[in-house]
């Protein structure tokens, strides 16, 4: 069924598909939407999950650590700010192996202060440990959503996902989405069946100290693991591809028009449907340029990105985030993913976006010209 | 020390692992109780974060860190935190 619906809501009914037992919520813009409408669910007795009205962030993601570890499907939403603020739990979270979906309405970080979009948010906490998918419509929202819990909740996996989408510039446009039916959904995704979890008839301690000893043996069991979910993210895009005949590339990154192409533009949310009309405008004018969509930023899909860049002579780099004194976090990741490779191409970053300015079709054409005019020397005439 | 189990998430299985790990030579200072003083009113038992004190007001150190709570809270300046010495 196809309904005209903002994309938190997207967002909103793909998590009342998964029935969460616990909704720990504490309002932010841009996500509040989200979770009111969870809140509607309940109200209506759409949803029987337990909201929990914590008095932050903080508590919010703590109260869906301890849920979780009672062995119950938690879900909880925040942006900017909200996340910073959560900071401390999201490496707890993934420590303890929890696989916890949250939805991440992208903001920008004071100071100054500003509520707009860009992703500086979710790519501050790159180094968590929590899997990150960046989404660009909302249909793609309502659908990662579902694979999250998918993906979390693998035995194999384990590990706490953050589905990404622009704040405003997504979160609050409407667009037609297909919403999946309950009974496809839980044929899709099994009821939750935790690997461990508190019960007083069998005691088990969670989250003790680890020793020098131990310590970077369960960091690199988690870093293993955050590797090994790369294929099971895939495995999760095909099997969606199966059941509901819709799929996201290969589920890590998706190519537009990138088989025959010279140069690619790399971008990560929606501006990739700005680069998906340019990448159409510039091939009218014979360019052979295409799209590489960055959905999963962690784990990071090197391999993927790699192997459909093989005659590919130049990437522009859209980063809509800034490590102050260095540079944008995906054009880090590109080049240092190419650096071992015999045949690299060129790779330039651009920073675009930051605190809700647009990324136009003029910016990434620019973007295109610099990559394509781009040579080892040049003449200073 | 035997190294742990590296289970998924850190998680410990059996109970009772904190009864195995003695703490006690973390402290650098210990509480002694000065018997004449006490009056046995049990806020050193109360307060004291690691259950190291006993219902006779004794101190198990194989388990006490140190902290020095139990004299902080006295109210009779009976427990005095003394230097550990090698």
């Amino acid at each position: 069924m196809k309904k005209v619906i903002e994309a938190s809501t997207a967002v909103a009914l793909g998590v009342k598909l998964c029935e969460p037992g616990v909704i720990p919520m504490y309002p932010i813009t841009p996500q509040t939407h989200i979770v009111e409408r969870l809140a509607d669910y309940i109200n209506d007795g759409l949803l029987s999950s337990e909201m929990i009205h914590v008095e932050s962030e903080h508590s919010a993601i703590s109260a869906a650590l301890g849920a979780e570890a009672m062995g119950v499907r938690t879900f909880t939403a925040t942006a900017s700010q909200g996340l910073a603020l959560m900071h401390e739990i999201l490496f707890v979270v993934a420590g303890m192996r929890l696989p916890v979906v949250m939805a991440v309405a992208n903001r920008a970080l004071s100071a100054p202060i500003n509520i707009w979009n860009d992703h500086q948010d979710s790519i501050s906490e790159r180094d968590s440990g929590w899997i990150q998918l960046y989404v660009e419509s909302a249909q793609e929202a309502l659908d990662t959503i579902i694979q999250a819990y998918k993906i979390a909740e693998n035995r194999k996996v384990l590990l706490p996902v953050m589905v990404c989408l622009d704040g405003f510039t997504l979160s609050h446009v409407y667009e037609p989405v297909d919403i999946l039916k309950q009974e496809d959904v839980n044929k899709f995704l099994p009821q939750y069946n935790p690997l461990f979890k508190l019960d007083p008839k069998k005691p088990i301690t969670m989250g003790p100290i680890g020793f020098p000893n131990t310590y970077m043996e369960f960091r690199k069991q988690t870093h293993d693991t955050m590797l090994d979910s790369i294929n099971i993210i895939k495995d999760v895009n095909n099997q969606f591809k199966e059941s509901f005949n819709r799929s996201y590339g290969n589920g890590l990154i998706e190519t537009y028009k990138i088989e025959d192409a010279n140069y690619a533009i790399a971008a990560m949310g929606t501006a990739c449907s700005t680069t998906r009309v340019v990448v159409d405008e510039l091939r009218k004018q014979g360019k052979k340029v295409g799209l590489i969509k960055i959905k999963s930023f962690r784990p990071f899909p090197k391999q993927e990105i790699i192997s459909c860049c093989k005659n590919i002579k130049g990437i522009a780099v859209i980063d809509r985030n800034i490590s102050l004194g260095n540079e944008g976090a995906l054009y880090t990741e590109l080049r240092s993913a190419f650096y071992n490779q015999n045949k690299k191409p060129i790779i330039k970053g651009f920073i675009a976006g930051l605190g809700g300015r647009d990324i136009t079709p003029d910016h990434i054409k620019t973007a295109f010209k610099k990559i394509e005019n781009s040579s080892d020397t040049e003449w200073l005439l | 020390m035997k190294k742990p189990k590296i289970t998924v998430g850190a998680v410990i299985e059996e109970p009772g692992s904190t009864i195995k790990n003695k703490t006690g030579g973390w402290r650098s200072f210990r509480p002694v109780r000065d018997k004449k003083k006490c009056t046995k009113c049990g806020l050193c038992w109360q307060f004291c974060p690691d259950n190291a004190i006993n219902e006779n007001f004794d101190v198990n150190y194989d388990y006490c860190k140190g902290c020095g709570i139990c004299a902080n809270i006295c109210p009779f300046k009976a427990i005095k935190m003394v230097k550990e010495e090698k």
